[in-house]
């Protein structure tokens, strides 16, 4: 039945059924990864914007304009260094939070849901574990990328003294994920969209956002809602950028905690989102 | 146009351990699956030969798309066995799913990629190199004549050609069993048409055929073999032309004498044919001879509004089997 063609082009052939299951047991996160990279590529100009004008606005205003105010009142509240320097850090890991708020939430109730993308991959080689992966080293990527433009623009602003300022980068990157992949295993249990994730934009991220030592110190808050930067990964994401921005000086201890609290919140919401992914999926 | 055999490699193996002469390409024994206290699928065994085109027919809630589910090695079994190309796919979920292309009930394409990207994306699941999928990707939209759709988003298509780009992306792999769940379910006459002249090709190509429908035509249409499900049981086995064969006569007389008379009228049919069946709308006669049956109904002095005589259908296999219609 195969006719034999005469054209000068091989005729085009897929590997065998066991190449393809051997490669997708071993890269097939990427594999998926690549999927939502091209997916955000659709809103590109979104994550460039979000990266660069978001920190040209906030600086501008916090960090000029706040700035002249409150360092009139004595500068000495923020380490020694300018009130910009003093924010820029904690701004960054804000944006990455806010962003892991949004990336963790709709996009997971869209393949599950909405739109069902992820049974497309599902029938696929692709295990429901490497799908929730994909989405994470997707969302990392965009963390990363986001991160990098926000500390360019911090940096012109010469909000970022300390050499290992460009650190703060990945900082920003765990706590996304620290933040991130909990609220994810949270979105993959939601059946029914009934305004769940502006509730914890609204009630989760804006008071962590407001009370993680971002715009004044932790310790200048009295202790009764002191327990919100404690368990807040902007705060502990944000005490971890300024030590590397501007050699912000805590106890050695504390930066240890600082760094466990955000890879065990991150591990934790792995294990979880993973099992999650691969229940709702068998269902 | 692209001939079809070069979409789908005729040579592929099918790797079974045995020499065995028909090699079954799936094979379900005592396969059940429950959800709590609801079973879907109720112990139903079959098996598959490369090459056929097997057809699952039966109505909504059938359990047929939870056995598509368990074949695509999607959904976990509750017991019975169950082997795809020779594997579990329990214990080889990747392996087994790497030899199938899947139509989904519901389309889950990418609605915001591009409509060749969505094959291109797709043919990476199965770690297919980029040189490969650019080829494959044109020659699998023109095979769903969606050449000049190639740059549109998917949203911008309509619900046949979303369908037929489903069938694309299924097709990616080159896989050699295909399982198609409910393909032309929503589709207006032509677009189902279309869809099933591409599916015939594939056919021709050796490609096995699983399919679900709870339509009779298509299952006429497509299928050498089908079973005849209903309540995640198995009613009936066998090609289309043998299961009307055994369970109907050739010809059907349909008599309607409205909606109030249909079920009164009953008594004074009694005899005539080998079978009466009562709708609701329409009174169903049974007989190798439509036309003599219908002769003695007027010969009773019986009037019904309309009349018609056609061949046995596998919907009126169904009614027999279970007293009810595919298609509520």
């Amino acid at each position: 039945m195969t006719k034999p063609t005469t054209t000068a082009t091989p005729a085009l052939r897929a590997h065998s059924p066991e190449v393809s299951a051997a490669r997708a047991r071993r890269w097939g996160a990427f594999y998926y990864a690549e999927q939502v990279l091209r997916v955000m590529k659709g809103y590109g100009w979104t994550i460039v914007m979000y990266g660069v004008g978001q920190p040209v606005a906030y600086l501008f205003a916090m960090g000029v304009g706040l700035a002249t105010l409150v360092e009139a009142n004595g500068a000495g509240a923020f380490g020694g260094v300018s009130y910009l320097t003093f924010i820029a850090p904690a701004l960054l890991i804000s944006a990455a939070v806010m962003t892991a708020a949004n990336e963790f939430t709709f996009p997971v109730m869209d393949g599950f849901k909405w739109r069902r993308v992820y049974y497309g991959p599902h029938a696929s080689p692709l295990t429901p574990e490497q799908i929730a992966g994909g989405q994470v080293i997707a969302v990392t990527v965009r963390f990363l990328l986001q991160s990098a433009l926000y500390f360019a623009v911090v940096a012109l602003f010469g909000a970022a003294p300390g050499t290992w300022a460009w650190v703060s980068i990945l900082i920003a990157t765990l706590a996304g994920l620290s933040f991130g992949l909990p609220l994810m295993s949270y979105a993959a249990t939601i059946r029914n969209d009934k305004g769940q994730f502006a509730m914890v934009m609204r009630f989760i991220v804006m008071p962590l956002f407001l009370f993680s030592g971002t715009f004044f110190p932790l310790d200048t808050l009295p202790l009764g809602v002191r327990w919100i930067g404690w368990i807040s990964p902007i705060w502990h994401g944000t005490e971890l950028g300024r030590v590397v921005s501007y050699g912000y000086e805590e106890e050695p201890w504390l930066t240890i905690v600082h760094l466990v609290f955000l890879l065990g919140l991150a591990a934790a919401g792995w294990v979880l989102s993973k099992r999650q992914f691969a229940k709702r999926m068998a269902s | 146009m692209v001939r079809v055999s070069e979409l789908v490699s005729k040579e592929s193996p099918v790797s079974s351990p045995s020499d065995a002469a028909p090699q079954y390409v799936i094979t379900a024994e005592n396969l059940t699956k429950r959800y709590g206290d609801v079973t879907a699928v109720d112990g139903i065994s079959f098996r598959v030969p490369a090459g056929e085109a097997f057809g699952l027919l039966g109505p909504n809630g059938a359990g047929k798309s939870t056995t598509m589910k368990m074949i695509g090695g999607v959904s976990q079994r509750t017991s019975g066995s169950l082997s795809i190309m020779g594997l579990d796919p329990e214990q080889h979920g990747p392996e087994v799913r790497a030899h199938l292309g899947v139509v989904p009930q519901q389309d889950n394409l990418d609605e915001e990629l591009k409509v060749r990207d969505n094959l291109l994306v797709y043919g990476r699941y199965f770690g297919l190199p980029m040189s490969y999928l650019r080829r494959k990707a044109d020659e699998l939209l023109e095979f769903a004549q969606l050449t000049d759709k190639a740059n549109a988003k998917v949203d911008a298509l309509s619900g046949g050609m979303k369908r037929r780009l489903t069938i694309a992306r299924s097709l990616i792999n080159e896989p050699r069993i295909l399982l198609l769940d409910e393909p032309t379910t929503g589709l207006d006459p032509q677009a189902r048409h279309i869809l099933w002249d591409r599916l015939f090709r594939l056919k021709e190509q050796g490609v096995t055929l699983i399919l679900t429908t709870h339509y009779m035509d298509e299952a006429e249409q497509l299928c050498d073999r089908l079973i005849v499900v209903d309540k995640g049981k198995i009613m009936a086995e066998g090609s289309p032309a043998s299961l009307i064969r055994d369970y109907s006569t050739r010809e059907v007389l349909e008599l309607r004498f409205g909606s109030d008379r249909n079920a009164s009228v009953g008594a004074e049919l009694e005899g005539i044919g080998e079978r009466l069946e009562t709708l609701p709308d329409r009174v169903l006669i049974y007989a190798h001879d439509g036309e003599a049956a219908l002769e003695q109904v007027t010969a009773r002095g019986l009037r019904p509004v309309t009349s018609l005589v056609r061949r046995s259908s596998l919907e009126d296999v169904f009614l027999r089997l279970t007293g009810r219609s595919l298609v509520d």
